[in-house]
């Protein structure tokens, strides 16, 4: 079972193990060390992993990944509403129905490649998020999103526990993970490290090489007589998972569900995470989504006062420039400061932050890059 | 038969917005080979340069009357638009028909916006894949939607249009059909608008040289590049004609749907489904797919049908444009060897 991986890839492991279930020690510097936070970077690390063991690995963009993440989501919700409060039924069946929904719609889209598999994935992704908003509002609860309510049957619960006077809090037998608490970081950490070793196992499998192949000829890889439809549903498939099992942990920490995260701007925020870290490497997405994230969380708390704080040094007449300029991109403005960092890594750096720190490490000990995870330049669209 | 000519013109109005943001598209796509996410910023764009536009003509300079006096006993301050001050009841027209107006100022800044974002951004996406091109300009979506909501606030910003087309038009008058039929006078000028623009776009490129050239490098750019003909600028050009048309689209929508930051996107989104729908690089197949797709979803969201399928009208152009991808892999239209697999 530990046959294909390298012993580079075992470090690499277990240092990725160490610096996630350290986090709350390590990322105390820099002010990130709260669970809210930590649980993000895991929730959308993980989203973020699945998606590059599609985009990654066989160079097919679905715009579209967020409906699966919604999904999950749902049916997690679903899973604490009428059966119990502990999240492995609830992980159970949000990946379960992902996959189904994955299954489906990767059946149809995967007719197709290139823009037209894009457009296609768009097309199904808006078309669930309009449905939840409208028809399906009986299992969504529409624009309000899915909440638990004390009238829930949760009919395993009920034969055990006698139901106390607030609303139940998810718990995994018994310790809490709902709720903003340290366990609650710990389970999504976990679940993210369990990610991680299964991508690197696909990774390293031959069926990993098989998308790589499909990634760069497609057409070769059918004259020699492979069918790679099954392969690219079952990548398509794995990476839907993800988003489920990613879905279904964002409704864990936090017991409700919303149609906005079907939304296609939600799918494009994975993309935007995936690319920023990495396309088609192993730790790429995770660092992609945590740096988002994190600043996410930093930029948009700044407004004009802190910022007066902080350059408060200069005299006035040369800072108030300098803090009308800077305020555009902080607070509401975060979102310019990531449109404008993503088309700076898509024109300079198409392997995102991995690739330069490829870059800046072979730079400073000439030709000595081989303890990173090679990095495959930047993708190339299935013909 | 009312009720279905209305849903007609219903939806006529919307599909010529689809259909001149997917013409624009497809224009860049014909010539550039690039994807362009950010062609519903463009339309975004087209829309607050009238927005723009009015709010200059708006301004308004606040005098002291002396003769007359508030209830207070103080003197009065009475505001002035700064046009009526200078021009009289000339200003008042114009800022009455600003909208139409705007077109005049729209043309020239989209013209400028398309060949500074070609020459600065698009040109170094010609050889990279499309997935780069895609990610490069949903990123530069991005940065165009916040710059507005940064400088116009995340509100709609509604725009009237003139007041001589501010009521309804008795269309079945018009048909002889009684007058069963109302229709906004607005949405009715707003779909001969889009027809008279793309026959515009259309006529430029069939019946001029220049345009028989740029039909030309739409085929074969290298043998073009070959007969010594700066393929490249002319290009560029084209660039600037469809951030035009997009721009005129938007302009000519404010009146329809008050424009926000990110009216753009929502477009864009159903635009790209037209362009595929249509066939990508044929320029009649998007303007018919967005008249289609328009008149389809109006006719969707009519009560009779949405009771037979529920929420039908949500999904409808995302159903259509499954079953024809997958029935028709090159869309309606579709040239033989554009895009295909």
């Amino acid at each position: 079972m530990f046959g294909n991986l390298s012993r580079n890839d075992w470090v690499l492991f277990l240092g990725f193990s160490a610096v996630v279930l350290l986090a709350p020690i390590l990322f105390q510097p820099i002010g990130a060390a709260y669970p809210a936070i930590l649980q993000k970077f895991c929730i959308f690390g993980l989203f973020a992993i699945g998606f590059n063991i599609l985009f990654g690995l066989t160079g097919y963009l679905s715009f579209g990944h967020a409906a699966f993440l919604g999904v999950g989501s749902y049916a997690a919700v679903w899973s604490f509403k009428l059966f119990t409060m502990n999240v492995i039924p609830a992980m159970i069946m949000s990946v379960a129905f992902a996959g189904i929904f994955a299954f489906v719609i990767g059946f149809v889209s995967l007719r197709r490649s290139g823009i037209y598999f894009s457009i296609l994935t768009l097309a199904f992704a808006q078309m669930s998020y309009n449905m939840a908003y409208s028809v399906l509002t009986p299992l969504t609860n529409g624009e309000t999103g899915l909440q638990l309510s004390l009238k829930d049957p949760r009919i395993i619960d009920a034969m055990f526990i006698t139901p106390g006077a607030g609303l139940p809090r998810s718990n995994i037998f018994g310790i809490e993970v709902s709720g903003g608490g340290m366990p609650g970081f710990y389970f999504t950490a976990v679940m993210l490290i369990i990610g991680f070793y299964l991508s690197m196992r696909i990774f390293r499998s031959p069926f990993g090489l098989m998308l790589k192949a499909i990634k760069s000829n497609q057409n070769r890889m059918r004259y020699t007589g492979f069918n790679t439809r099954p392969y690219l549903m079952a990548a398509f498939v794995i990476s839907g998972l993800y988003a489920g099992l990613a879905g279904s942990l964002m409704a864990s920490v936090d017991p409700l569900a919303g149609a906005e995260r079907m939304q296609w701007t939600a799918s494009g925020e994975v993309v935007l995470m995936t690319i920023l870290g990495g396309v088609g490497t192993l730790v790429g997405p995770v660092i992609g989504a945590a740096v988002i994230k994190y600043f996410e969380n930093i930029f948009s708390a700044f407004n004009e006062n802190a910022l007066n704080n902080i350059f408060s040094f200069i005299p006035d007449a040369v800072r108030e420039p300098i803090v009308k300029l800077l305020s555009l991109f902080v607070g509401e403005g975060w979102s310019l400061t990531l449109g404008l960092v993503f088309m700076a890594i898509v024109i300079f750096l198409p392997g995102g932050i991995m690739e330069g720190v490829r870059l800046l490490t072979s730079l400073f000990k000439k030709g000595g890059n081989g303890n990173k995870p090679a990095v495959s330049g930047h993708t190339q669209p299935a013909e | 038969m009312d009720a279905i000519i209305l849903q007609i013109l219903n939806g006529l109005d919307k599909g010529g917005a689809y259909a001149l943001i997917a013409l624009g598209l497809t224009l860049v796509f014909g010539t550039l080979g690039v994807v362009n996410f950010a062609h519903g910023a463009l339309f975004m764009l087209g829309a607050f340069c009238a927005v723009t536009f009015n709010k200059l003509l708006t301004l308004e300079k606040v005098t002291v009357d002396p003769t007359q006096m508030t209830a207070w006993g103080s003197p009065m301050e009475v505001k002035t638009p700064v046009v009526e001050a200078w021009l009289g009841e000339f200003g008042k027209v114009l800022v009455n028909y600003s909208v139409p107006v705007s077109i005049i100022v729209a043309i020239p800044v989209m013209l400028i916006l398309g060949i500074i974002m070609e020459r600065g951004l698009i040109r170094h996406f010609y050889k990279r894949p499309h997935a780069d091109q895609i990610l490069v300009t949903f990123g530069l979506a991005i940065v165009i939607q916040e710059i507005i909501k940064h400088f116009y606030g995340a509100n709609p910003i509604p725009q009237a249009a003139p007041a001589a087309f501010a009521g309804t038009a008795q269309v079945g008058m018009l048909l002889g059909l009684g007058d069963a039929i109302p229709y906004p006078w607005w949405r009715l000028i707003y779909l001969f608008f889009s027809l008279a623009i793309i026959g515009l776009v259309f006529a430029f490129l069939q019946f001029t040289t220049y345009g028989m050239v740029v039909r030309a490098g739409m085929r074969d750019r290298e043998t073009v590049g070959l007969l010594g003909i700066d393929i490249e600028r002319r290009f560029t050009v084209v660039f600037g004609i469809a951030a035009v048309v997009a721009g005129m689209a938007g302009v000519m929508y404010t009146p329809i749907l008050p424009p926000d930051y990110h009216m753009g996107m929502d477009f864009l989104v159903l635009s790209f489904v037209v362009v595929v729908v249509g066939g990508m690089g044929s320029l009649g197949g998007a303007v018919a797919a967005g008249f289609l797709l328009g008149i389809l979803q109006s006719f969707a969201s009519m009560n009779e049908i949405k009771s037979i399928i529920p929420g039908i009208d949500q999904i409808i152009i995302y159903l259509v444009a499954v079953v024809i991808l997958l029935t028709m892999p090159r869309g309606l239209m579709g040239r033989k060897g554009v895009m295909e697999d």
